[in-house]
């Protein structure tokens, strides 16, 4: 059985469509990285799943709950780690926890604080309110909360968004850890480094729809091939090289002050002497496929 | 987690969330706590001897002080309900994000809303009877009929929590809250019969204020302190219906608010 099956689902608001006939499967015990640039749909998609959003139409089921008549069961069973803090910072860091144990219906609250605490590694902390721990520790004790009661599936909403690349490190090792026990994981993210690390099949994204799917070799392969090769120069040169590689086929994505000849082991000697010629990668594909910049 | 569908308005659900009122609560009761002693004494002080060495001796045989002692009960009522489930509910839809994470728990906004309106309902039922205590050290007899208060209190406290909840789900912004507090919140207090008795008034407005809950409140407290009669039956009736209508328009407010 998946963990998450979403068929045809369709959600407006208003005369925007956020999410566009979406079909995503997630079998269980897989870190799916859910890839795309802010407004692709990842945040209501998240929302869809905890019931915090109705479908116009489509079926959704997860962990073999229909929604949203069962979405409360659902919810009872899987963890999320919002976006954005919303810790209460007067309340102490085992209270923060206890409330969620509770919610969640653990017969033993002490005993998950404890094991939520060891996970966030806060034990030292656990008298303190939230509001004298550092950002660092808030966003550890946000993920421990999505894990208190143990749940089979963890839904990850942008989990470091704006986070210093301190922070990022030390969560991304904890869910490194939540991966190596066998937790489902849904990861939204629109940092490619993140989805690399952490996923084992990355969902590109946009406007409302999985535009590609695959391991991100897979996805590089299939879409960047081996090479890319940046080409830098004034602009009219590089108006002048991306015509040209256009010309003969090459896909040509801008990449900051330079522009990037994706698949250039094809060029057939075309490539520009000066070019940087590296691997391939995900953010070549990611951008190719959204045309969006990537972070 | 049992594998049966959960139900609707589960006991467990309700008191998790209010399990999260109370710790946070213990962060500030303190200052809750000063201001609803203080503000009924210092009304007491200023209108109930103020007034009553200057102006009004008594009114319909109970002294002035007693009088407005009685009275204040519902204005501690609706500013301990009212208010903090508007700002309070504001706040923590729009700015805390509490909700977005409780409602990924397995909660549901029916349960969400119960539970806020059952903590603010007993809180303000604990409260409420703070100037009826400072009444009593002002040489109000103490009567059996008193004991009822509490719960005369908790049921009104419900309305006005449903009340506030759904304003707070209804405006758009939290300045608008002033026009909630100048055509409704000010008006009830003014004309619930807590600083005179509404029988003075012209016909109209004592039509209206049989329609406020305040006003029946007020009356419940006094029939505790100075005996009852067989309308307060219907009275308390009537606040029983008002906390069930605010429920559900409190439920579906938020609902809209809540789910997309």
């Amino acid at each position: 059985m998946a963990a998450i099956e979403l068929r045809n689902v369709v959600k407006t608001f208003g005369p925007i469509t956020a999410v566009d006939g979406l079909d995503l499967e997630v079998p269980e015990g897989i870190c799916l990285g859910l890839l795309g640039p802010n407004g692709a749909g990842k945040s209501t998609t998240m929302r869809l799943l905890t019931g915090q959003a109705i479908a116009d139409s489509g079926e959704l089921r997860v962990l073999g709950h229909e929604l949203p008549g069962e979405a409360k069961t659902a919810r009872g069973k899987m963890g999320v780690v919002p976006q954005l803090d919303n810790l209460d910072v007067d309340v102490t860091v085992e209270d923060n926890l206890a409330i969620f144990a509770r919610l969640y219906r653990v017969p033993d609250v002490g005993k998950a604080v404890d094991k939520a605490l060891d996970i966030a590694r806060l034990q030292e902390r656990r008298r303190d309110a939230v509001d004298q721990l550092s950002g660092g520790m808030r966003r550890r004790l946000l993920l421990a909360r999505g894990l208190v009661h143990e749940p089979r599936l963890v839904l990850l909403d942008e989990p470091t968004v704006g986070l210093d690349p301190q922070i990022r490190t030390e969560l991304w090792t904890l869910i490194g850890e939540l991966k190596a026990r066998g937790t489902t994981i849904l990861m939204s993210t629109h940092y490619i480094e993140e989805a690399e690390r952490l996923a084992d099949e990355v969902a590109v994204m946009h406007q409302g729809k999985i535009i590609s799917r695959g391991h991100p070799v897979e996805l590089i392969t299939e879409h960047a091939g081996r090479l890319t090769a940046e080409v830098y120069g004034p602009p009219e040169r590089l108006a002048e090289t991306r015509a040209e590689a256009e010309s003969r086929g090459l896909a040509v994505r801008p990449a900051g002050p330079a522009i990037a000849i994706v698949g250039s082991e094809q060029a057939d000697g075309f490539v520009p002497d000066d070019a940087v010629v590296r691997a391939a990668s995900l953010e070549d594909v990611f951008v190719l496929l959204t045309g969006e910049e990537a972070e | 987690m049992s594998e049966q569908t959960m139900r609707r308005l589960e006991p467990t659900a309700i008191a998790g969330v209010m399990s999260r009122e109370v710790a946070n609560f213990r962060t500030y009761w303190k200052g809750t706590t000063f201001s609803s002693v203080m503000e009924p004494l210092v009304y007491l002080l200023a209108f109930g001897l103020g007034l009553s060495a200057t102006l009004v001796d008594e009114v319909n045989g109970v002294p002035y002080i007693q009088f407005v002692g009685t009275g204040m009960v519902a204005t501690a009522v609706i500013f301990s309900s009212a208010l903090p489930a508007m700002f309070g509910t504001f706040v923590k839809h729009r700015f805390q994000n509490t909700y977005d994470a409780i409602l990924a728990a397995p909660v549901d906004v029916e349960e969400l809303v119960s539970a806020e309106m059952l903590w603010i309902g007993l809180r303000s039922g604990t409260y409420g009877c703070v100037p009826l205590l400072v009444t009593i050290a002002f040489g109000l007899d103490p009567a059996w009929g008193m004991l009822l208060t509490p719960l005369f209190c908790f049921v009104t406290a419900l309305g006005f929590a449903g009340f506030g909840v759904a304003m707070a789900a209804t405006v758009a912004k939290i300045d608008q809250f002033n026009y909630v507090t100048a055509l409704f919140v000010t008006p009830l207090f003014l004309v619930a019969g807590t600083f005179f008795p509404i029988d003075g008034l012209p016909q109209g407005f004592q039509v209206v204020a049989q329609a406020n809950p305040l006003h029946q409140l007020v009356e419940l407290v006094r029939a505790g302190a100075f005996g009852f009669e067989w309308a307060d039956i219907a009275r308390f009736a009537f606040l029983v219906v008002f906390a069930l209508i605010t429920w559900r328009v409190a439920i579906h407010q938020m609902h809209k608010r809540l789910i997309d």
